[in-house]
């Protein structure tokens, strides 16, 4: 297809560079320097797609970020993307782009139906029909679900990677057009670091769509010298194509970066977007305007656009929009619009101004250009449905809110409306800033803000050039000097060379037409979500009076777009039918992001391994070379158990088991917490933090500590040494560990300072070697020389220094398992290798590697808890039946008084028991709810659950431990646990099931 | 109060629509209520509401500082399930599950209840087994809900990631069938126009500033439209409910939090039930416009702002391309925050207080919108009868001080 | 995300930080003689302050220390950082007290 609507010359396209895309599957092309939608209209095709509810046929209206239309679906497969922005995609070699919501095509749409059933589906019929049958709603909603939505979602993963940067900078500015730049050179001159973004591929902002001259030259010139003697500042980043979509507390903003224009992102490896996360001290925001449409009938066909984009597609892409073009104002700038276009060579029918004897200065050089000139008109319909035939306009009343007189129709296929511009006050609003109401030519302007921030020109609400320049230098010599940072020498402020004076807009919210709003045409305020203005006014009378009860109501501003074009025409329409001003009314909050933001860029390198990081223990290949299954414990990955071949998970266990107890097994301990406590008071510390007494353990001694919180639950528990005078050795569960140092560093820091007390991490530094079993002493014997093993020398709950393997190692006899037991730690490094010599050293007595489930039944075995498992936070060691623990004598320690309280004390708490099922084969389920007496049907009274249950290979008998009301006093009581598809009766009992005299891990 | 159906919406499709009734009225304050309920979001319409049709109180204010439905309200991610561990709050949150299963007949609004069904996804052994206790609870309890395997979740969810390889497994999960959405602003506007068609005066725009107490006594509100008196008084208020017990003069054990949600662009249905994880700390759900519906956690720190901060955003963003990685492309559209009203049990109160004739409904946290009906139906017996339902009678404010907590935190997958 | 002045190690990101809450909460020094009711006060009751807040950070990422800082929960804006044990500045006082008045 040729470019029937491409110039001869002209433009900042390379007519050299030929691009070949698709749409809908057809083949075009285009020009380096085009995006998608020029390159469409470049062809001639401005039906993209079909709009949100009516699926009435939608073409492109802008030519930038604030497009409300021209949706399309990029590519396929793993890097296909919904709703792209026409407008927002720069053209590459092979694009495949597609139109969304419309089957089978844009053109024959076979939901268009909706829209002859359009007076059924004003805003907000959903919440008033769909109620009956009471079980309707479902099917309902099945088809509305499948007619809601745009594009697709991506189905096979993505195909491209992210990243993140973290930068600093004394000014951040946002925006390079000529605010921006201005802005960013006088700044830079000051020798601050500057961060210069612009969501363009390019910088130059406005200029790039104009035919300004600054300093007697074209404007593209004075941009490419600034931005040359940026590039030569290092303290300068310019980040192009680069969207800053939200303004966070404390000057934090988050930039989208681009790194590719292309699709083929990442095939140099690099990462197809970047958000950089950046500290400024200053910001400048330098985010122009947008131009607002005129709210006419119909205004949301095909060929319906803003002014501004059109001399935007003819000066800076070289295309005409159309054949026969007209502009529909309330200003004088959309009349640069028409001199651009004529002098482009393009047909501009006429300027339709809503004004009445409009007199500017460019009015004046639109009517020498022989371009006519109808004032005091409105458009009151819009010809054709898929491609505009032409327009029919009416003389307007005095007061603007009724036409007159006799309709004339004009032959056009392209409208150009503007009613002014907005500021882009949406990330002023992100951090808080309010906007005030400027009521001469109704815009809202940034106005307070607690932020270290400015805006200047257009998003300032200075629309003129020179305005822009100026106020851009002022706002980076400002922003610099507060920052205590002057330049040595000024550079030169651009100078707008013929800059025109333009005569006051004339605001017109609605476009009249003979009938009132609705029954004439629609006049679309939000297009994407097809809300009209009758739809905001039903709002209005319905009683959604609050501007956010309307938005609601009506989905205005609540599409891709958020309401950049349609918001405050939007609110202006709200506000009288509510007979009120528009600052009464306020706006909507803006919200981030400014644009949509692609979540793999957000989630960055976060993802697959990088998402979590595991910690690993030194011994971890072992592991896995051994086949272990793994069990996730907080980020630590430790062995779950270690199947041999053909082993189920029971049999592997019940093996592991049984090595440890007829034998000897070894357990990889590393992952429990270990805290370094030193300090004369460390003894008179744990004495507060545990529950139990601390003054007199002495060195060499290993004491068990249950750790509460205040509120008298337990919180964590586990053995503690004393190593020596002032100097303790803690260890904590492997999933508690960070929170039991943050707990002990909260008390001596913010309590207790007087307390001469210092904590130091130590986990990591120590690989922890559990050697468990009848067999544990002869085997580390093999070992040691220097450690004399002999029990009366090192009995229990004591530890030694020595070497193990010539590895200078503490050993520890402690014992989770309720076997004879030592837990050696060895410097992390040397962990591996003694790992592996006690391996084989051990084989004579078979010594088997055990994981965290074979600990977990061995210490069930023995009535052991575990905490997180056997508690939940709601737990006291009274209802563990733990109170041995528990000091009487301690006037104080933390979480003691809420022991003493109402709820506390009651002597129907749940309390740990065991579980014997009637049929010692049956292994109860973990989680099972305890009932005293089963009903048919529930509900049935819960008394507790099931907090362990395994199988006992020791005891040839399942054992499970319980939380069971006043379970103590219920010692041989039947209960059940009923199930879904059976009950399973079991009986109470004392929870230590295995060696009750401890004779084994004493011996 | 013009019945909304098909046939008044066609019939006013004849005439443009000109002809439809305000949803609710905005009446001028009267000087006198029996009761003032302070707070027009969804819990305090509800209030109302209950107030009017269970008890027959009709000379009721519901006071809104804003626009009513203009807090959590208005901010959440709309998911309704009563799968709660703990036998006080599964009767509370069932109970309110059980009123919106008829809500939109009983309001004569739909509130487009959708009930997809709720996943909470169990990653690790420790969530396995706190997510059976939890179905096995609500099995005896009477609610509906079972742990299924992750077969069973690709059948509902084909597109998560259930390779068991990656850094948190999908294990399983709970479902509950009953569980899903509804459209949180219709809740609030169905609740509203209900309530104003039962004579409720709907009063936006009015902040109370202080309350008349004589003796202990409740027999007002101060507000910047004046002095309304009232014989009794009930404060919802979420995220402000400190700020209300300070003007009472008692100490309230809530911490009000900034808490984000977002959606994507809209897009064709991808995801048909909710999907919900506590370990990896995301929620999804696909509106019915399209979007995909996320929910992240609390910022730590306490703020009044409706701002949070974005790397709570970009760490919630991670968790749902790690679970969803196909929607590693999509795009966020919008974020917003909501100030949430922490309690330490992660249960909320609805209880009298030291105040006779005021009464605090607040602590909803991360989780109040699945509770509205039914903490407005308890709230309402509450005043009314001036003594809790025994539903609610266990969420007192003296539970801080017996010491029995009902601590979900351990026992909820997500606090949501 | 805060920007936190970290009275040790200088300006450092929020993530760096963990909250700790409501500052000057003193432990009572005889819980045992506390009713149940006062004690339920420690445990639970926050202030929750809206508008200039006196809470406590940790540098969890960095020196590990804790400090206090006054902050406007309502703008989020950080107006005092001082050490711990030690009370907030003067004019901070007068805020909160002129918070209270008005």
């Amino acid at each position: 297809m040729s470019q029937s609507h491409r110039l001869m010359n002209g433009g900042r396209i390379d007519r050299s560079k030929q691009i070949d895309f698709y749409f809908n599957g057809r083949l075009m092309s285009g020009y380096e320097g085009d995006t998608l939608a020029s390159a469409l209209l470049a062809n001639g095709v401005n039906l993209i797609g079909r709009s949100f509810k009516y699926h009435r046929p939608r073409g492109i209206v802008t030519a930038g970020t604030e497009e409300p239309n021209a949706l399309v679906q990029l590519e396929r497969g793993s890097r296909t993307i919904s709703n792209m922005l026409a407008t927002r995609i720069p053209l590459y070699e092979g694009l495949d782009a597609s139109s969304v919501n419309c089957w089978p095509s844009p053109s024959y749409d076979v939901m268009a139906v909706n829209g002859l059933f359009h007076r059924l589906l004003p805003a907000g019929f959903y919440y008033k029909t769909f109620m009956w049958p009471v079980s309707g709603w479902k099917v309902y909603e099945h088809f509305i679900r499948r007619a809601a939505g745009l594009g697709k979602s991506p189905e096979e993963p993505d195909a491209d990677t992210y990243d993140k940067m973290n930068a600093h900078a004394d000014v951040v500015i946002i925006g390079a057009g000529p605010s921006g730049l201005s802005a960013a050179r006088a700044a830079a001159a000051t020798g601050a670091r500057v961060i210069l973004v612009d969501e363009q591929t390019e910088l130059g902002g406005q200029l790039l769509n104009e035919t300004f001259e600054i300093d007697e030259k074209p404007a593209a010139d004075w941009v490419a010298d600034v931005e040359g003697e940026l590039m030569a500042n290092p303290d300068v980043t310019i980040l192009k194509h680069t969207t800053a979509f939200g303004y966070y507390d404390h000057n934090f903003i988050g930039l989208l970066q681009n790194r590719s224009d292309n699709v083929a992102y990442g095939e140099d490896g690099r990462t197809r977007q970047r958000v950089w996360r950046v500290r400024a001290k200053r910001v400048i925001l330098a985010t122009g305007a947008i131009e607002r449409p005129l709210i006419y009938s119909d205004n949301d066909r095909p060929g319906c656009m803003l002014a501004s984009a059109l001399r935007a597609y003819v000066n800076r892409y070289g295309v005409t929009p159309g054949k026969r073009h007209v502009i529909f104002t309330n200003n004088d700038d959309a009349y640069r619009s028409a001199l651009d276009l004529k002098s482009a060579g393009a047909v501009v029918a006429c300027v339709v101004d809503v004004r009445k004897d409009p007199s500017g200065e460019l009015v004046s050089r639109a009517i020498e250009a022989g371009i006519e000139v109808i004032d005091n008109s409105a458009i009151t319909g819009v010809l054709g449905s898929k491609k505009i035939r032409g327009i029919e306009i009416m003389k307007l009343t005095d007061d603007g809110e009724n036409v007159t007189g006799k309709p004339r129709t004009i032959s056009c296929d392209t409208i150009g409306s503007s009613g002014g511009w907005n500021p882009v006050v949406h990330l002023h609003s992100h951090s808080a800033g309010k906007n005030t109401w400027r009521d001469e030519d109704g815009v809202f302007v940034p106005g307070d803000t607690l932020q270290a921030e400015a805006a200047c020109g257009a998003a300032n609400g200075s629309f003129s050039l020179a305005q822009a320049l100026n106020e851009g230098d002022f706002a980076g010599i400002d922003a610099c000097s507060k920052l205590g940072m002057t330049a040595k020498k000024r550079p030169a402020v651009g100078k707008a060379t013929a800059d025109v004076d333009e005569t006051p807009w004339r605001t017109l919210w609605y476009i009249p037409t003979t009938k009132p709003a609705g029954q004439r045409g629609k006049h679309f305020l939000d297009q994407q979500n097809d809300v009209t203005v009758a739809d905001v006014q039903l709002a209005a009378r319905e009683g959604y009076r609050s501007v956010e009860h309307a938005k609601r109501y009506t989905t205005l501003g609540m599409a891709t777009d958020q309401g950049k074009t349609g918001n405050i025409p939007g609110h202006a329409i709200l506000s009288a039918a509510l007979g009120q001003t528009i600052p009464q009314t306020g706006t909507t909050t803006f919200r981030p992001p400014y644009s949509p933001v692609t979540m793999g860029a957000l989630a960055g390198r976060a993802v697959g391994e990088f998402f979590d990081p595991i910690r690993r223990t030194p011994m971890h290949d072992w592991h896995e070379q051994a086949g272990c299954l793994w069990e996730d414990v907080s980020q630590w990955r430790r062995p779950w158990y270690y199947p041999l071949e053909g082993e189920s998970m029971q049999d592997a266990v019940s093996r592991e088991c049984l090595a440890v107890r007829n034998s000897v097994g070894m357990l990889d301990a590393t992952t429990l917490g270990k805290i370094d406590i030193q300090g004369p008071d460390a003894a008179e510390f744990l004495n507060r933090m545990y529950t139990n007494a601390w003054l007199k353990l002495a060195p060499g001694k290993c004491r068990y500590g249950l750790m509460l919180g205040e509120d008298g639950m337990v919180m964590d528990d586990g053995v503690t040494s004393c190593l020596g005078e002032n100097h303790y050795l803690m260890t904590t569960t492997s999933g508690g560990a960070p929170r039991v140092l943050a707990w002990l560093e909260e008390w001596l820091q913010t309590e207790w300072p007087d307390l001469k007390v210092y904590l130091t991490s130590v986990t990591e530094q120590f690989a922890t070697l559990q050697l468990a079993g009848p067999n544990a002493r002869d085997l580390l014997s093999e070992f040691t020389s220097d450690i004399d093993l002999d029990p009366e020398a090192f009995p229990f709950m004591s530890w030694k220094d020595g070497t193990v393997g010539g590895i200078p190692a503490r050993v520890y006899r402690i014992s989770f398992t309720g076997e004879l037991s030592y837990e050696i730690n060895v410097p992390a490094s040397c962990g591996l290798s003694l790992w592996t010599d006690i391996m084989n050293a051990g084989e004579k007595y078979g010594i088997t590697p055990f994981g965290t489930e074979t600990m977990h039944v061995l210490r069930a075995e023995k009535g052991f808890i575990i905490v997180g498992q056997e508690t939940d936070g709601t737990v006291t060691p009274i209802d563990l039946g733990m109170d041995w623990i528990v000091s009487k004598k301690k006037p104080d320690f933390i979480g003691k008084r809420s022991l003493s309280r109402e709820d506390t004390i009651r002597d129907d708490r749940k309390h740990l028991v065991g579980l014997k099922t009637a049929d010692p084969a049956e292994v109860l389920p973990e989680g099972g709810q305890i009932v005293a007496a089963t009903r048919p049907e529930p509900p049935m009274d819960m008394i507790g659950h099931v907090t362990s249950s395994y199988w006992s290979a020791a005891l040839d008998q399942s054992i499970a431990m319980a939380l069971v009301k006043n379970g103590r006093n219920r010692k041989g009581d039947t209960v059940y646990v009923p199930m879904k598809d059976k009950t399973i009766a079991c009986e109470i009992v004392d929870p230590i099931f295995y060696d009750p005299e401890g004779s084994r891990m004493n011996g | 109060m013009t019945k909304y159906s098909i046939f008044s919406l066609l019939r006013n499709a004849m005439g443009y629509h000109r002809d439809w009734q305000q949803a609710w009225r905005s009446p001028d304050p009267k000087p006198e209520y029996d009761v003032v309920i302070v707070g027009g979001g969804g819990h305090g319409l509800a209030t109302a509401y209950y107030l009017a049709k269970e008890h027959g109180i009709t000379n009721v204010a519901v006071l809104e500082k804003g626009w009513l439905g203009g807090g959590n309200t208005g901010r959440n991610t709309t998911i309704i399930r009563s799968n709660y561990l703990w036998d006080e709050s599964a009767f509370l949150y069932e109970k309110s599950l059980k009123l919106y299963e008829g809500l939109s007949q009983d309001i004569n609004y739909n509130i487009m209840l959708s009930q997809r069904g709720v996943l909470n996804l169990a990653h690790n052994l420790h969530d396995v087994r706190e997510t059976q206790r939890r179905v096995n609870a609500n099995r005896l309890n009477g609610i509906d809900g079972e742990y299924i395997g992750p077969e069973e979740i690709r059948k509902l969810v084909p597109i998560i990631n259930l390779d068991p390889t990656i850094r948190y497994p999908v294990l399983g999960s709970s479902y509950q069938a009953r569980g899903g959405t509804a459209r949180h602003d219709a809740v609030a506007w169905g609740l509203a126009r209900a309530s104003d068609a039962r004579g409720v005066d709907i009063i936006q725009n009015c902040e109370v500033t202080g309350f008349d107490i004589e003796k202990g006594q409740i027999t007002g509100v101060q507000t910047n439209r004046g002095q309304i008196k009232a014989k009794k008084v009930g404060v919802v208020v979420a995220g402000h409910c400190t700020v209300m017990s300070d003007m009472a003069g008692f100490r309230m054990p809530i911490e009000s939090h900034p808490l984000q949600a977002m959606v994507s662009d809209p897009v064709k249905p991808i995801i048909d039930v909710v999907v919900m994880s506590g370990a990896v700390h995301c929620y999804v759900s696909q509106s019915d416009k399209g979007e995909l519906v996320l929910g992240a956690g609390i910022d730590a720190h306490t703020s009044y702002s409706q701002r949070g901060s974005l790397h709570i955003i970009e760490e919630q963003i991670a968790a749902v391309c790690e679970l969803f990685p196909i929607f590693s492309r999509m795009r966020l559209m919008r974020q917003w925050g909501g100030i949430v009203d922490t309690c330490p049990d992660a249960s909320p109160i609805i209880s009298k207080t030291p105040v006779d004739g005021l009464y605090f409904n607040c602590g909803w946290g991360t989780g109040g919108f699945k509770a509205t009906p039914g903490s407005g139906w308890v709230f309402a017996h509450t005043i009314a009868r001036d003594e809790p339902h025994e539903i609610n009678a266990p969420f007192s404010l003296d539970r801080f001080s017996t010491g029995h907590l009902i601590d979900e935190h351990g026992a909820a997958a997500v606090a949501h | 995300m805060f920007l936190i002045t970290c009275p040790f190690c200088g300006e450092r990101e929020e993530s760096e930080f963990s909250y700790g809450h409501e500052a000057h909460i003193a432990r009572p020094e005889n819980p045992e003689k506390l009713s149940d009711a006062e004690w339920a006060d420690y445990l639970f009751m926050r202030k929750n302050t809206k508008g200039v807040h006196l809470e406590r950070w940790v540098h969890t990422a960095g020196c590990r220390r804790w400090f206090n800082a006054a902050r406007n929960t309502h703008t989020n804006e950080i107006l005092a950082i001082y050490k711990m044990g030690e009370q907030p500045p003067k004019e901070i006082k007068a805020m909160i007290e002129k918070g209270k008045t008005s």
